[in-house]
């Protein structure tokens, strides 16, 4: 990707475009917004939380000025509350839920109260859980994502010995390589990283399976495997022009502003981001809040069709990103670099037409990794190339778990987090026939 | 427009809001803003002899965000010359003619310093005079303020003294700091007062810095109880305002006190018969503005009702306070949950199920869960409509007819036997 021009704003003003949405909760607001939780009994916002934190204790104890006690209830339920707390998409999870929406349209800020007490934990370098007295068996994770870390930390807290093997330099996959960054910046998903090597878990970074180690290998040293591996690379459009200088994918292009080195994100003047989703969504932000002139939304079917959360559409319609509805690309037009991507109506006209552009970023979601899942480690996928598992997380092969993406197709980290913690508990009783239930085991 | 004015035993105000005896009376420009302002009348910082206070002085009791629900203060009386207070008083009320300025008096316990300085304070036209033998801390330990209202020979006393000198209307402040305000109440009375007013200060230690472990308010490491006031004292107020508006023997008008923040708090005393108000922590807060909400709502409140004058509501529900053995045991109410209001927050679930009588169990309407009241089992305590935090999702609806009526006393007196136990 050669495509690098100077953004018509200065580094300043990206960095003000760049700043937090859900800035953190001071003191007062803290205290406000915490006495207004109702302490419903049974929750709703409890239920609607994949990961079932508690979120009515952790909002009073945040109340009564207990804080530590109040993280310890989020990662208690959520190892990787402090990201959650950032990421969630809460309109459609616990604030969704919360009865204070339903009462006026005003639901708690679960989420900022969330940051507030998991911050001061962080802050304070809090120990929250110790390792448990070594059992003496092992655990390898392939993949430290979501679903990586949290089974990591169950398991630590269990006693077991556990090794987490992830081919890039830093923990925490998605949550350090894929979260917008107005939301959420690396250093978060790094530390709450950290939290778990606290644990006694030993991270190898920089280590690819089938380059670095294999997978036989990982096979014989531990007693049992987890696979938190998420998905593949982009979707292809399968267009001509596709290796043009100037089409990226999304998820690299993510990746490279998670440096925060504004000036080596590859951008173009006028962007065309092909689907509709959540990582659309991330896309079309972040190119227009580094400063591209124009931003475009390239999508197939019509505007109720889309796959991003309503409040995500809403941000991007905020940053004054373009619609351009019922359209496919069908060629990405260019010499050595785009300068058009040809596209065709979907609605029946069949019209042809081109949206001059110098850069083309796809966002059609992410392949399945079915051939490590089958040739390399063993395991049936589904017909969707999904790893198959029963209630435990545990794969075709008993000695092998699995979740997050690779498990579910693709959610969001709070998901993948919740599958962590029910594989250590389907690698707890596999292992040693004991039957141990974590918080927010539903 | 309803008439708020107020004649109060012989005291006339525009309104029935009258300032406490309190920092907010503290001098004559103050009092004068609260004139301007809107308050009817004004009690004046209580004059006796010079004392010297401490600091600090105040500590609240907030409750979660919100602030000072409940306000403590070991200050004491005013800490001005008897004489500046006394020209101020009368260029105040030359001023203001048409609103009630009342000088609160407290001296020690003997008949010639009582005298004196009612003979002087009378001299200022203020219009009346509120003895203080509530203030609970510091006057206290040198015999004066609740000193003198716990002890009824002695409120009856002054009481007497006062009114030997006195050619203007005597109100006694009582002291809530007693087991039973009756007996203070008929001593007053009984010494010749011309009405009472209740509550002063209620005997308080406000919290502790637990960082620190010094009790709040800190005075160089230490603390004294202090008086207590605001929000939280309006029920206990409202209760020793009705035994004595229900006493036989009292005939003569109250000034309700206690937790007055808006005109409903003024309605509720008026009702249970205070003939007007006085109000300190609540402008001590927010600022003497607040009183022009009071006299708003309480127009509006009038009008809607029907009542040509404020007068009109003063007691009106005095005769609905009776003692327990007069309650009718007959009357039966139920909880019932209204599925349209209902925010399913479960909290009457909880709270009938830890606090009272199991009987909200969950059913499930169109996938969700909702709480529905067992009619049977339910007492009609009206706790879960205490706690549901939605408007109309619960109401406590009557079962019986009317037509049966018996109370404990009647029960009791009727059938003797099955109520011995055996």
């Amino acid at each position: 990707m050669s495509l690098i021009h100077d953004s018509p704003i200065n580094i300043e003003q990206i960095e003000r475009n760049f700043r937090e949405i859900a800035p953190p909760l001071n003191e007062a607001e803290a205290v406000l917004e915490s006495n207004r939780c109702l302490y419903c009994y049974d929750a709703p916002c409890i239920h609607a939380c994949p990961t079932h934190i508690d979120v009515p204790s952790f909002i009073k104890k945040i109340a009564s000025g207990n804080l530590l006690g109040s993280a310890r209830v989020i990662f208690d339920a959520n190892p990787i509350g402090a990201t959650c707390a950032r990421v969630c998409p809460v309109d459609v999870l616990c604030e969704g839920a919360c009865v204070e929406k339903t009462l006026m349209d005003a639901p708690i800020q679960i989420g900022r109260l969330q940051r507030y007490a998991t911050d001061y934990a962080m802050r304070n370098e809090k120990e929250i859980f110790k390792a448990g007295a070594p059992n003496g068996k092992s655990v390898g994770i392939i993949g430290s994502g979501p679903a990586g870390l949290s089974c990591a930390t169950y398991l630590a807290r269990l006693g077991y010995k556990v090794a987490i093997f992830d081919k890039k330099s830093l923990p925490g996959g998605l949550d350090t390589y894929g979260m917008a960054e107005y939301k959420m910046s690396q250093t978060v998903s790094v530390e709450e990283a950290k939290q778990v090597a606290k644990l006694g878990v030993e991270f190898k970074l920089n280590t690819e399976i089938g380059r670095d180690v294999s997978f036989e290998e990982l096979q014989n040293q531990h007693d049992a495997l987890f696979l938190g591996i998420g998905l593949g690379a982009t979707n292809r459009l399968n267009v001509s022009g596709e290796n043009l200088n100037g089409v990226i994918d999304a998820l690299d292009f993510i990746e490279q502003i998670k440096t925060r080195d504004w000036r080596r994100v590859p951008l173009g003047k006028t962007v065309a981001v092909v689907g509709a989703g959540n990582t659309a969504i991330d896309a079309v932000t972040q190119a227009k809040r580094l400063g591209a002139e124009r931003v475009l939304m390239i999508y197939r079917r019509t505007e109720k069709d889309i796959s991003a959360y309503a409040y995500e559409y809403e941000l991007a319609k905020k940053d004054a990103v373009e619609f351009v509805w019922q359209t496919a690309p069908i060629e990405i037009v260019g010499d050595n670099s785009v300068s058009a991507l040809r596209c065709q109506k979907t609605d029946g006209s069949n019209q042809i037409f081109d949206i001059p552009c110098d850069m083309v970023i796809k966002a059609i979601g992410q392949q399945k990794q079915h051939s490590f899942f089958e040739s390399v480690a063993g395991v049936a996928t589904d017909e969707k190339g999904r790893v198959v598992v029963n209630e435990l997380m545990q794969t075709s092969n008993p000695k092998i778990f699995a979740g997050g993406d690779c498990v579910n197709g693709g959610a969001e980290a709070v998901d993948a987090s919740q599958m962590g913690k029910l594989a250590a508990q389907g690698i707890h009783s596999t292992l040693t026939g004991e039957q141990v239930k974590f918080a927010g085991f539903s | 427009m309803a008439d708020l004015s107020v004649n109060f035993a012989g005291i006339k105000s525009p309104n029935p809001f009258w300032l406490a005896s309190a920092p907010p009376t503290n001098m004559g420009s103050m009092v004068e803003r609260a004139f301007d302002a809107g308050w009817g009348g004004a009690v004046w910082k209580t004059l006796g002899e010079p004392i010297v206070n401490v600091c600090s002085r105040l500590a609240a009791l907030d409750n979660g965000a919100t602030r000072m629900i409940g306000l403590n203060n070991i200050e004491l009386i005013t800490d001005r010359p008897l004489d500046v207070n006394l020209k101020e008083i009368y260029e105040c009320k030359k001023k203001y003619p048409n609103n009630a300025v009342i000088v609160s008096l407290m001296v020690e316990s003997k008949r010639e310093a009582w005298h004196e300085i009612v003979k002087r304070a009378q001299d200022t036209g203020a219009d009346g005079f509120e003895l203080n033998f509530g203030c609970p801390h510091g006057m206290s330990e040198r015999g004066m303020g609740a000193a003198m209202g716990q002890v009824p020979e002695y409120t009856c006393m002054v009481t007497e003294w006062v009114k030997e000198v006195s050619n203007l209307p005597v109100i006694v402040k009582l002291t809530p700091n007693v087991t039973n305000i009756i007996p203070p109440g008929r001593a007053a009375t009984k010494g010749g007062a011309d009405a009472l007013s209740l509550i002063n200060t209620i005997n308080s230690v406000m919290g502790v810095d637990i960082d620190t472990m010094i009790p709040y308010p800190n005075v160089n490491g230490m603390t004294a109880h202090g008086g207590y006031c605001g929000t939280a004292v309006k029920p206990i107020a409202l209760n020793m305002v009705s035994e004595l508006a229900r006493d036989a023997e009292i005939n003569i008008p109250i000034s309700g006190i206690g937790g007055i923040n808006t005109w409903r708090d003024a309605v509720e005393f008026l009702l249970l018969g205070a003939s007007n108000v006085q109000v300190c922590t609540a402008v001590m807060h927010y600022g003497y503005r607040i009183v022009e909400d009071m006299i708003d709502g309480l127009n509006n409140y009038l009008d809607e009702k029907g009542f040509a004058s404020v007068n009109d509501i003063i007691g009106k529900s005095v005769n609905r306070v009776t003692d327990w053995g007069n309650l009718d045991l007959k009357y039966k109410t139920v909880a019932r949950v209204n599925f349209d209001s209902c925010i399913r927050c479960n909290l009457c679930h909880i709270a009938c199920e830890d606090g009272a009588h199991q009987c909200i169990d969950f059913t499930e309407i169109d996938g969700l869960r909702f709480p529905i009241v067992d009619e049977p089992e339910c007492v009609g305590c009206n706790l879960c409509y205490l706690v549901c935090p939605a408007p109309g999702a619960i109401s406590m609806v009557r079962l019986d007819d009317g037509s049966e009526s018996i109370s404990w006393r009647e029960l009791t007196s009727k059938q003797p036997a099955t109520m011995t136990g055996d």
